[in-house]
């Protein structure tokens, strides 16, 4: 312990900072994309069409059951399959780009999941009204359930990305370089363990515990519309 | 599409005489070990730490928060990476040693997966305690129980069986969170996934197969706890997941 050594993390910084980078670009991607194919999975789950149901309820039960790691490693394998099968060539893809399909894939089931509920929360009353003024499907959806949907859901899809955040860690299977990869390189070629997965634990502790905390006022802040 | 689809794969010899479906089994096992014996670490643990987080000693309620804080706050396989190559070395340099050499891979990765999950367990638990009237404790304490008997013999029976729901969807994720042990080389299903897609690129196939078999593990596992709930059902109570997450 008396010889821990900060000069690794130091000299090692703009390395860990790009994987930090890529973590991070990762997640907002995904939140995006996962958030709103996700809200689509909703609306089809909720519709009154059995086949948009199943197709729906078949996808988030798959991709909820499945560890995100194997979903990981299947699609940087499956991805190149199916795009040579579209394209003829062959079109090899790299992990790290990868990764943003997979996570918003893999993401957006249980971002649907959320939204489903949110959309459930809002009273029939107000679907009903929506239809009394002469709102189309979409116009109410639109304007009266989703935008409350959403705001009722917001801490719960935020806590869902806090967690998305800390899975990114698990690129570590196809070997991309996140925050969690690059100190894992580091560690390869310097041998200093204790060093570089201390500084990746404190960091990611202390971005998710900020953040969990800011989600936690926000909840309270946003409760008071009941 | 030129894939070339091999089902029979499964049955080729390895390298080490077994056959590939073997590989699989003994992933399935391996698993089904480490995550069951991760549950009863997490569910004692989890169990205390929620309990501790309801007493009224503000002492014990920090202890338990921060546990949950830390726990939930770092990723599942930096922490793996912490116990196995940084916890060595900051303990006493014998017991790191031994714990480098001696100590089998599993017992680790047991140890480390169920502490991580005991801080989910501990929300559950508290939500559970949390959900039940505080009239149940002055109860108790009225007819002469000390505050460790209201909880055995009052709130904890209450509580568990209001959480249980949640706590099988905990019990199905460790099934999921076992696959992120492979990184420290646990033998389990998803570390035979990735071998066997090493050996013999049959991506598909394999890739149904596993992803067959995490849904049985999943399935069975929410069907033992199903009849759990059924049968330890309070009467009255519409037990949904009151104070879940």
């Amino acid at each position: 312990m008396s010889d821990f050594d900060f000069s690794v993390i130091t000299q090692n910084w703009a390395f860990l900072a790009e994987g930090l980078r890529y973590t991070l670009q990762v997640t907002v991607t995904a939140m995006i994309g996962g958030i709103l194919i996700g809200t689509v999975l909703a609306l089809m789950r909720l519709s009154s069409i059995a086949p948009l149901q199943w197709f729906a309820a078949g996808y988030v039960n798959v991709f909820r059951s499945v560890p995100l790691v194997q979903v990981i490693l299947a699609f940087y394998l499956i991805i190149p399959l199916v795009l040579q099968m579209i394209t003829g060539k062959s079109t090899p893809i790299g992990a790290a780009n990868s990764a943003y399909f997979t996570f918003t894939i893999f993401e957006a089931a249980y971002y649907s999941e959320i939204m489903r509920s949110g959309i459930q929360s809002i009273p029939k009353g107000q679907i009903a009204a929506g239809y009394a003024l002469g709102f189309t499907y979409g116009q109410t959806m639109r304007h009266v359930v989703l935008p409350q949907a959403f705001r009722n859901m917001l801490p719960v899809l935020l806590t869902q990305t806090i967690i998305l955040f800390q899975d990114v860690s698990l690129v570590y299977a196809i070997g991309a370089t996140d925050f969690f990869g690059a100190a894992d390189k580091i560690t390869q070629r310097d041998l200093r363990p204790v060093e570089m997965y201390t500084t990746v634990a404190v960091v990611y502790f202390v971005i998710c515990f900020t953040l969990s905390r800011l989600v936690k006022r926000l909840q309270s802040r946003i409760a008071i519309i009941r | 599409m030129n894939y070339h689809w091999d089902w029979m794969f499964f049955f080729q010899e390895t390298d080490d005489g077994l056959k590939y479906y073997d590989w699989i089994l003994s992933g399935l096992g391996w698993t089904t070990f480490v995550s069951l014996a991760s549950l009863a670490v997490a569910l004692i643990l989890g169990s205390a730490l929620g309990v501790m987080r309801t007493t009224p000693k503000r002492w014990l309620v920090g202890l338990g928060d921060a546990y949950v804080d830390l726990f939930r706050n770092v990723p599942l396989i930096v922490q793996l990476f912490m116990w196995f190559f940084v916890v060595p070395e900051l303990v006493p340099e014998k017991l790191g040693l031994w714990m480098k050499q001696d100590l089998p891979y599993f017992v680790i990765a047991i140890v480390g997966l169920g502490l991580y999950t005991a801080a989910r367990i501990a929300e559950q638990v508290k939500a559970g305690i949390n959900s039940l009237s505080r009239g149940q404790r002055f109860a108790g304490l009225a007819l002469g129980f000390t505050e460790w008997q209201t909880y055995r013999y009052v709130r904890l029976p209450m509580a568990y069986r209001i959480v249980l729901p949640a706590l099988t969807s905990e019990a199905m994720n460790i099934f999921k969170n076992s696959a992120v042990t492979y990184a420290v080389g646990i033998l389990e299903l998803y570390f035979q996934y990735k071998q066997i897609i090493e050996k013999t690129s049959q991506v598909l196939e394999i890739t149904i197969v596993v992803t067959m078999a995490y849904f049985i593990l999943a399935f069975v596992m929410n069907r033992i706890l199903a009849f759990v709930e059924a049968r330890t059902r309070v009467p009255g109570l519409i037990v949904g997941q009151k104070g879940g997450k």
